[in-house]
């Protein structure tokens, strides 16, 4: 099984973000780190004769957190949880909030990977996004975190952001592959609602770049990234060969995890169910995980059809038609033979071996694959 | 209850333009005579549907009976009979008329005569009737009743100085029009020995009792066990029930004598076969002919109706059936789509009738609809002498078996304030209107008369008289005759196929500006697929206008992770809701909405 932790503090909300985070004093984040070790105590009893092989803390920004909050949760989580001894942990973190004694924190309790908010390494760009750090800063913090021993790191990179030309991403792409991350998440922005950018795109007043000039991007980042060594194993993400992220590969493949932490969600034995998102009421029942969990969903045999093709899919490599007999039981053909003829007739969808896979257009256009696996 | 008085009978109607307040009086009138208390009313009694009430027009006859005691200290039984209050209902108006003896006239204190006003009058007078005027809404600011007064008495000619001056929504000066109608309206005559002459006004399905019939006792009576026959429609039934019209209620009573205003049952299944505007008469002693006037109504505009899921199609034929057991004028037959599907092509009196019958099979049956664009029924002279009434432009036969067509017209009169009078006339050329002349009613307000092709005026042509005249021209109008026309079928082809649910007839001069709004707007509607798709409006091979849809080249979400995941499906789902709305026609997916947005191109 998986871990995750969720840290919902940012120093300050980017513009585009809509995830569960806030800012919060030291005396609010205190109380949440011991509501999350009374919510990880009270949830270790489920998990007992269970092995966690990642851990993922993330955010919101977990890095705001003061000195010696992670040392102490992490020291909590290696006693009531069984690890791996090859156990993934990532953290992570905004290079605005990072400093030596954070890293050399982060190291000591046994995190082994970082997952750098860099997004761009244009300053104009970093300012119109709303982010708090400079690029200068960024790669202070990536050459202390090589310093403090992180050899796994990952770095965001964020694609069509406002004003940005093909050429300004290709730049961006280029300084970061030379400094080498194990790692590179790639991802084109995305226009959320209740944000600030929503506003002013409602407003008219965020020039995007064109769909063309967005897709160009895209295209572009897998052979620019090819160059130095990176292959591109889902949507979004590229790594160097066997530093994929565990953690998130564990989603795509339906492996169990387990959420703590504010709003946090969780699969366990086939069952999703979400952390209230409610500070207040997490900060008293924390330690009562039942009464924290809403929304609990039983998935069915068709839930779990439908999820294994649009989470599985999403990776390069696609999914494993002989692992869909083995856990379904059925040929996937028999499911989905109607439509796996029709995307393969449209370019959407091809076989590799015993492998099912997105082509190039399939995954610019992957909710159109995604939707025909639906019942 | 004895025999009655038909001294103490008033038969009579409310007559308005929409909105003048016809309903609202007759509320008032309801609850003057104390039948129900104020609590029990729902506004607008007379109203039954849900429907009738939101639109606030009425679109089935009613009927009420009240009873009043008037100044002279007599009890007086006023039978109102509500009117529906539409020109796609003008048969129905006029036979809710010929039941009546009087009148009154409802006009709005601020607004003055209206088209309808004029319409509904000249029908009123035409029947005979004693009409007395109302000026109603006093209690607005704008209101000119002396103005008014002047009005009516200058264009319709009928004296109107001692109108009553009220205001219905407030009750104020509500007696003086109760006793004008014991004053003003005649007492009804008829022979109640005669033999049975009773005219249907009405008529109203009740899956207990059979049909109601609704109908006025000319001559002769009328109760259980009498053998009665439609003279029109021949059929024969006894009488179970005879009765008068509660607040919302049927009240039997022994008999219905002439003058009388009630209803029959006879356990009679069908409304065809109690046609409003047909004579019953007494089968074992029948009257010697029936009342004049009986027309069989057809109807003017046709559309395709079309279940959203084709798996309901059942349910819309069961729901039309169950409909047209109310609606002798509402006709269906069932069709076939290419792009559509299974469904029925259905034929109505007027666009309101469709618009009605759409409403009430969504809101009622809860069905989800796809409607093609209305039509009328045009004639098709072909070569080898053959004649075809053609109601879905798919049947159109090969141009080169057509000789020629015609296309139906009717006289409109539109009443204007004189500023507009420019552009309403701009709008009728633009519609292929004739100019048939022009009379100013007052200095500011003038009807302009004109004829127009059916065709043009059924969908948006009065959204659009009202956008231009800032809602102040009204519109009344008659269908008069056929007329030959150069008419062509305009086909739509999306991806190059011709879309059979989108073509339809028009005028060969319009042909080419409405081929590319249609295009235009289509492309709007049709959301990028996989491919580019080109949308063209043709006339036969021709191709007149063209449009594309830029393929799809994005659909994707960047992140998808463990908190994502369940929101993501949701999301998933959504968009398969919006696929299963969809039409597949060849490989192309056209949203529902598509085929109903193209009926109202006139963006002005």
């Amino acid at each position: 099984m998986e871990l995750y932790v969720h840290i919902p503090f940012c120093v300050k909300k980017c513009d585009y973000c809509d995830f569960l985070s806030f800012s919060g004093d030291v005396l609010v984040k205190a109380q949440y780190m011991n509501a999350l070790e009374r919510e990880l105590l009270a949830a270790a009893g489920e998990c007992e004769g269970e092995k966690v092989s990642s851990i993922f803390i993330g955010g919101g920004t977990p890095s705001t957190l003061e000195y010696g909050l992670v040392g102490k949760m992490m020291e909590t989580i290696g006693r009531a949880y069984s690890l791996t001894s090859d156990c993934e942990i990532t953290i992570e973190a905004n290079p605005g909030t990072l400093d030596n004694g954070k890293l050399q924190e982060y190291r000591a309790s046994g995190i082994n990977r970082l997952s750098m908010g860099c997004q761009s390494a244009t300053d104009r760009e970093l300012r119109e996004l709303g982010r708090i750090h400079t690029f200068d800063q960024f790669q202070k913090q990536y050459e202390m975190a090589r310093i403090c021993g992180f050899e796994n790191i990952n770095v965001d990179l964020m694609s069509g952001i406002p004003g940005q030309t093909v050429d300004n991403w290709e730049y961006n792409l280029r300084i970061i592959a030379k400094l080498g991350p194990e790692h590179i998440s790639a991802y084109s922005l995305i226009v959320e609602e209740e944000t600030p950018f929503h506003d002013r795109f409602c407003r008219q007043e965020l020039a995007l770049p064109s769909e063309e000039e967005e897709r160009l991007m895209y295209e572009q980042t897998g052979e620019i990234l090819k160059e130095y060594g990176y292959y591109q194993y889902e949507i979004s993400n590229y790594a160097r060969k066997g530093q994929e992220c565990r953690h998130n590969v564990g989603y795509w493949k339906r492996m169990d995890y387990l959420g703590v932490g504010l709003g946090s969600s969780s699969l366990r034995r086939n069952q999703r169910f979400h952390n209230t998102r409610d500070l207040k009421h997490y900060l008293t029942l924390a330690e009562k995980p039942q009464m924290i969990r809403e929304e609990v969903e039983i998935l069915d045999w068709q839930d779990q059809v439908e999820e294994f093709m649009f989470l599985g899919l999403r990776l390069t490599e696609g999914i494993s038609m002989k692992e869909f007999q083995k856990i379904f039981g059925k040929e996937i053909r028999e499911v989905y033979g109607k439509q796996i003829e029709k995307l393969k007739n449209q370019g959407l969808l091809d076989v590799k071996g015993e492998n099912l896979h997105l082509t190039r257009k399939g995954i610019s256009l992957s909710n159109q694959v995604f939707v025909e696996f639906l019942f | 209850m004895g025999t009655i008085d038909q001294s103490k009978i008033r038969n009579f109607c409310i007559i308005a333009h929409i909105d003048h307040g016809k309903s609202t009086l007759a509320d008032r009138i309801i609850e003057k005579t104390g039948l129900l208390t104020v609590r029990e009313m729902q506004s607008q009694v007379l109203d039954n549907m849900d429907l009738e009430r939101e639109r606030g027009i009425t679109i089935k006859s009613q009927a009420v009976r009240i009873v009043y005691k008037a100044q002279d200290g007599q009890e007086y039984i006023f039978n109102l009979i509500d009117t529906p209050g539409h020109v796609d209902f003008n048969y129905e108006v006029s036979r809710s008329l010929a039941a009546c003896d009087g009148a009154i006239l409802v006009v709005d204190a601020a607004q003055g005569i209206e088209a309808q006003t004029l319409a509904n009058v000249y029908l009123a007078l035409d029947h005979n009737l004693d009409v007395f005027p109302v000026i109603n809404k006093i209690d607005l600011p704008s209101a000119e009743p002396e103005r008014v007064i002047n009005e009516i008495e200058d264009i319709i000619g009928i004296e109107a100085q001692d109108a009553p001056l009220i205001s219905a929504k407030t009750g104020q000066n509500i007696e003086d029009v109760l006793e004008a109608i014991v004053h003003r309206i005649p007492s009804p005559q008829g022979d109640p020995t005669a033999p049975l002459q009773a005219l249907i006004f009405d008529s109203l399905y009740d899956s207990y009792r059979g049909v109601i019939v609704f109908c006025r006792i000319k001559e002769g009576t009328v109760k259980k066990g009498t053998p009665i026959r439609m003279m029109a429609t021949g059929a024969v039934e006894e009488v179970v029930e005879v009765g008068y019209f509660g607040a919302g209620q049927f009240i039997p009573c022994d008999e219905l004598s002439a003058g009388m205003v009630g209803y029959i049952t006879a356990s009679i299944k069908n409304v065809q076969d109690t046609r409003v505007g047909d004579t019953i008469t007494d089968n074992s002693r029948p009257c010697a002919e029936p009342l004049p006037g009986y027309k069989k109504v057809n109807p003017m505009v046709y559309c395709g109706l079309y279940p959203a899921d084709g798996a309901k199609y059942q349910d819309l034929r069961d729901a039309l059936e169950k409909l047209q057991l109310n609606d002798a004028s509402l006709f269906y037959e069932p069709e076939t789509s290419i792009a559509l599907g299974f469904g029925f092509r259905c034929g109505f009196l007027g666009l309101l009738h469709l618009e009605i019958i759409q409403e009430r099979l969504e809101r009622e049956y809860n069905l989800d609809l796809v409607t093609t664009a209305p039509g009328v029924i045009y004639k098709v002279y072909k070569t080898n002498g053959e004649i075809i009434e053609l109601t879905n432009p798919s049947n159109l036969p090969d141009p080169a078996e057509i000789d020629y067509m015609e296309e139906p017209m009717v006289k409109a009169e539109i009443m204007v304030t004189t500023e507009f009078i420019g552009s309403i006339m701009e709008l009728c050329q633009e519609r292929r209107g004739q100019y048939q002349g022009m009379e100013y009613m007052e200095e500011t307000r003038a009807l302009l008369r004109y004829r127009l092709p059916l065709n043009e005026i059924i969908y948006d042509f009065f959204d659009a008289l009202k956008s231009r005249s800032r809602g102040y021209a009204s519109l009344d109008y008659e269908l008069d005759n056929y007329e030959r026309s150069n008419l062509v079928k305009l086909d739509i082809l999306v991806n190059k196929e011709e879309v059979d649910a989108l073509s339809f007839i028009v005028h060969a001069d319009t042909a080419y500006e409405r081929g590319r709004r249609m295009c235009e707007k289509l492309k709007e509607e049709i959301p990028r697929q996989l491919f580019e798709i080109p949308i063209q409006a043709a006339i036969g091979s021709k191709i007149i206008a063209r449009e594309t849809v830029k393929a799809m080249r994005k659909d994707v979400l960047a992140k998808c992770y463990g908190g994502d995941i369940t929101r993501k499906k949701k999301l998933l789902e959504k968009q398969k809701e919006g696929k299963k709305r969809m039409r597949q026609v060849g490989n192309v997916e056209i949203p529902q909405k598509a085929f109903m947005s193209v009926l109202k191109l006139d963006d002005k």
